[in-house]
């Protein structure tokens, strides 16, 4: 093997003032061509060690740091995040933050003036990697324009231009629609495959890295708990952690199957052995695609004249001098009902929300509530303008989301999902709304408090209260909705049943709908591990095992 | 596309196809021609020409914000300069005598110098307005980059953040409204969401600074110069930058042919050259700025 480009020995950090140290004893060799992805909960030590192997930890950040950190050969204590950032291209989370530049050639450019490239060298580095990530077309455009997928990329290619040896990723995709996740680690794995380019990852999905992934580096506590390949990750998460089980092993488990697949074909592929699908092509039992009703376009509710917590007519939301953001929009949300809204950044989600909660009002068309609408926005921090939690939230809301211990506490100063609490708690002051409209509520969440919210959802639409959430995560939406709608451009395509709606697509479907080919309905890998039982004894069945019929 | 917004974005207009010197030099001959000549007849024109040249440019709309805002320092303009001008001739009303100001008489003359005066500030705002919006802030800082790489930087950034610092505190706005009591009202209220906006644009800087960190801004080297033949459109703004400055200077300066056409003294009395030269110079004026943006081949971005 050769020699590592990126070497981690003895590694710890502890942040400025922080309590517990972010990394502890940290040993690690990432080799030429890797591509190696990062798991672990939130506030494990992900970031941090990203933030280390380019020098930001403890250059930029401060901090009590230990060991050395070696990356092609420059020791990260003597060379600071300037000097490594020739050999290694950085990508946070929010796009927003890298974007420094007005215009889109200009970002690109930037990275190679700073370290006095000629004229031509910059002209071309920037063509080249435009052409690399598909974004030629967008050179031009003001950078504040783009929308998120677009931001991304062009972070990206920021990151790229100056041919590092090395890419380091911090949940890129916590951000982007399922189409624009999906693309950039093609994208990613497009690069690591055709250039060499290693890649370290982090992300909290773990399933739509993992199958790209060559080997995963898990973290707790700061320390790598688990080295290996994808398969030896899982095998260790059935053990360790099952919160980082992705939901192709989880499925895998319950229903028995001894394998631990890294994706959905290798999932399909493994059942296909056990007897337990059928072909590809063939449509299985059940599946949407194999005659099952196809979503509704028409809105759902309840019938007849009982109350809504919501009604939407014929919507429109038109901006002068500019596109139609919502174009006709019919809903009808009823009390108690959980509903999941879909569809691709820029599709008009966040603005129907705002329109629920008479943020803004619509260019034609009418909305009509049953009550209260408490609307939480993508960003908990916005909620936050005292010193004390306390004085955020009535104390009978802090007592309701957990957080009466926190009511002298500096809100900034809680965990991502204390965070998240406080903001719902705000936005509902105590009193339960007729409806409870939620915008990317898990955007950087890790899978066990995605749970919690889950499960906090479904006990305020138990309580009566209708919940609509908006959301790009297809595994959260299966959890905490029972319906789910999808827009398109401003439309409502397709409204139906969570089990008639994620189950039967590409992108927003979940893993386990995906590997089961929409049988059943079942979304979730619970569900998946009833449908595989029931077809165990029936192993023979024609249309499980493709044999013509 | 027209744009509503104070900030630059790629349009498909001749202004903005043009380079940014080109588009430099083009601004400041009109604002050269803003402060040299005084005739209200020209800097009419001159007024007329900057409004149809954001029309052209696609950004009429914002531009017409801006003079609203501009708007605003007229009436104090005129109004200072009447109550402190001592040198016309035609007084209008007397306020008697005050004191260590002396006799308060406020005359024509004060009033159309001080309009004038207005109209020469109003129309600086409205040339650098449609600079900001149609000449690329990332090239602009390109050019003082070869001097100071780091100032300009800096410079980039801050006009980066205001947009973005504008969406923050828009989004903290709207997040406040979807409180149960709606936002936290009076003074304190208002301090509190003023201090959350600064405190999320502190976060906001300390990203950025990593961003740049890892770009390799720390170690920024000195940019090179670009070479890239002129356009077209870059030929039509600068044959027009020159055309406007020249037409400036022969409308001021007597030994000029044309004899100071645009001749204009508002003291002692009024007194303003107005015959066929007039209109001819205010004319070739408007004619200078705005046939850039009559040949619109290869504007799209």
């Amino acid at each position: 093997m050769s020699a590592p480009l990126l070497s981690f020995r003895g590694v710890g950090y502890r942040y400025p003032g922080a309590a517990e140290p972010a990394l502890q004893d940290v040993h690690l060799d990432i080799h030429p061509g890797e591509f190696c992805l990062l798991a672990g909960l939130s506030g494990h030590g992900k970031s941090t060690l990203l933030r280390a192997a380019c020098a930001l930890v403890p250059h930029f950040h401060g901090g009590t740091f230990a060991g050395s950190v070696t990356l092609a050969g420059l020791d990260t204590r003597e060379h600071g995040p300037a000097r490594l950032g020739e050999v290694a291209g950085v990508l946070f989370q929010d796009p927003e933050t890298q974007l420094v530049m007005s215009t889109v050639r200009a970002e690109l450019a930037l990275g190679l003036e700073s370290r006095g490239h000629g004229a031509a060298t910059v002209a071309r580095g920037v063509e080249e990697v435009a052409l690399a990530l598909g974004i030629d077309g967008l050179l031009d455009r003001s950078t504040h324009e783009l929308s998120g997928g677009e931001q991304q990329r062009v972070a990206l290619g920021a990151a790229l231009v100056g041919r590092p040896q090395v890419v380091l990723l911090d949940e890129p995709t916590s951000q982007l629609d399922p189409v624009a996740g999906d693309e950039l680690i093609g994208l990613l794995r497009r690069l690591n495959q055709e250039w060499e380019i290693a890649v370290v990852i982090s992300e909290h999905r773990l399933e739509r890295v993992l199958s790209a992934a060559d080997r995963v580096i898990a973290l707790e506590r700061g320390r790598v708990a688990c080295d290996g390949d994808p398969a030896a990750f899982l095998r260790w998460a059935a053990e360790a952690a099952p919160s980082l089980q992705t939901p192709a092993a989880r499925l895998f488990e319950l229903a028995g199957v001894p394998e631990v697949p890294a994706g959905v074909r290798q999932a399909r592929s493994a059942l296909r052995r056990a007897g337990l699908l059928g072909d590809p092509g063939t449509p299985a039992s059940g599946s949407a695609g194999a005659g099952a009703a196809p979503p509704r376009t028409r809105p759902r509710g309840r019938r007849g004249h009982a109350p809504l917590a919501l009604r939407v007519r014929g919507v429109w939301h038109e901006l002068r001098d500019g596109p139609a953001i919502l174009r006709g929009v019919d809903l009808a949300v009823a009390p108690g009902e959980t509903i999941a809204l879909m569809g691709r950044n820029g599709a008009g989600k966040s603005t129907l929300l705002r329109h629920a909660a008479g943020l803004l009002a619509p260019t034609r068309g009418r909305v009509e509530s049953g009550g209260r609408v408490a609307l939480l926005l993508q960003n908990p921090g916005d909620y936050f303008v005292h010193e004390r939690a306390g004085e955020e939230a009535p104390a009978q809301a802090l007592e309701r989301a957990g957080l009466a211990w926190a009511a002298e506490r500096n809100p900034r100063d809680l965990s991502g999902g204390e965070r998240q609490r406080l903001a719902l708690a705000i936005v509902t002051g105590g009193e339960e709304p007729a409806l409870l409209a939620l915008d990317e509520p898990t955007r950087g969440m890790d899978r066990a408090a995605k749970a919690a919210l889950a499960t906090e959802l479904r006990a305020r639409a138990r309580a009566g209260t209708a919940v609509i959430v908006a959301t790009h995560d297809p595994e959260f939406a299966a959890a905490c909705a029972a319906r789910a709608v999808l827009l398109a451009d401003g439309r409502v395509i397709a409204d139906g049943s969570s089990a008639e709606l994620l189950a039967g697509g590409w992108y927003f479907a979940t893993e386990t709908a995906r590997i089961l080919g929409g049988a059943g309905g079942a979304l979730l890998p619970e569900e998946g591990a009833e449908v595989l039982a029931r077809r165990r004894p029936r192993a023979q069945d024609p249309l499980i095992t493709g044999a013509p019929t | 596309m027209r744009s509503t917004s104070l900030f630059y974005r790629r349009l498909a207009s001749p202004l903005h196809a043009a380079r940014a010197t080109v588009g430099v030099a083009w601004v400041l001959s009109i604002t050269t021609a803003a402060v040299l000549l005084y005739h209200p007849v020209v800097l009419a024109a001159l007024f007329a020409g900057v409004l149809a040249a954001g029309a052209g440019a696609g950004v009429g709309r914002a531009l017409l914000r801006a003079l609203r805002l501009a708007a605003i320092v007229w009436v104090p303009i005129v109004l200072v300069n009447v109550l402190v001008s001592r040198d016309g001739l035609t007084v209008f009303a007397r306020l008697g005598d005050l004191g260590p100001f002396g006799q308060g008489n406020l005359t024509v003359e004060a009033v159309v110098y001080g309009a004038v005066i207005a109209l020469k500030v109003m129309l600086v705002v409205l040339v650098t307005t449609l600079a900001s919006l149609a000449v690329d802030p990332d090239e602009t800082l390109r050019l003082v980059r070869r001097v100071s790489f780091r100032s300009a930087l800096t410079a980039s950034l801050a006009t980066r953040l205001i947009p973005v610092l504008a969406a923050d505190a828009q989004r903290l706005a709207e997040a406040q409204r979807t409180r149960p009591g709606g936002a936290p009202g009076g003074a304190r209220g208002r301090v509190a969401l003023v201090r959350a906006v600064v405190a999320g644009s502190l976060d906001r800087a300390a990203d950025v600074a990593a961003t740049l960190e890892v770009r390799g801004f720390a170690g920024a080297g000195r940019s090179q110069r670009r070479r890239a033949p002129l356009s077209r459109h870059d030929l039509a703004f600068l044959a027009s930058a020159v055309a406007v400055l020249a037409l400036s200077i022969l409308a001021r300066a007597p030994w000029a042919a044309g004899g100071g056409a645009a001749r204009f003294d508002a003291y002692p009395e009024i007194r303003a050259a107005f015959g066929l030269g007039t209109v001819a110079i205010a004319a070739a004026l408007l004619a200078a700025i705005v046939l850039p943006f009559a040949d619109r081949r290869g504007i799209e971005p």
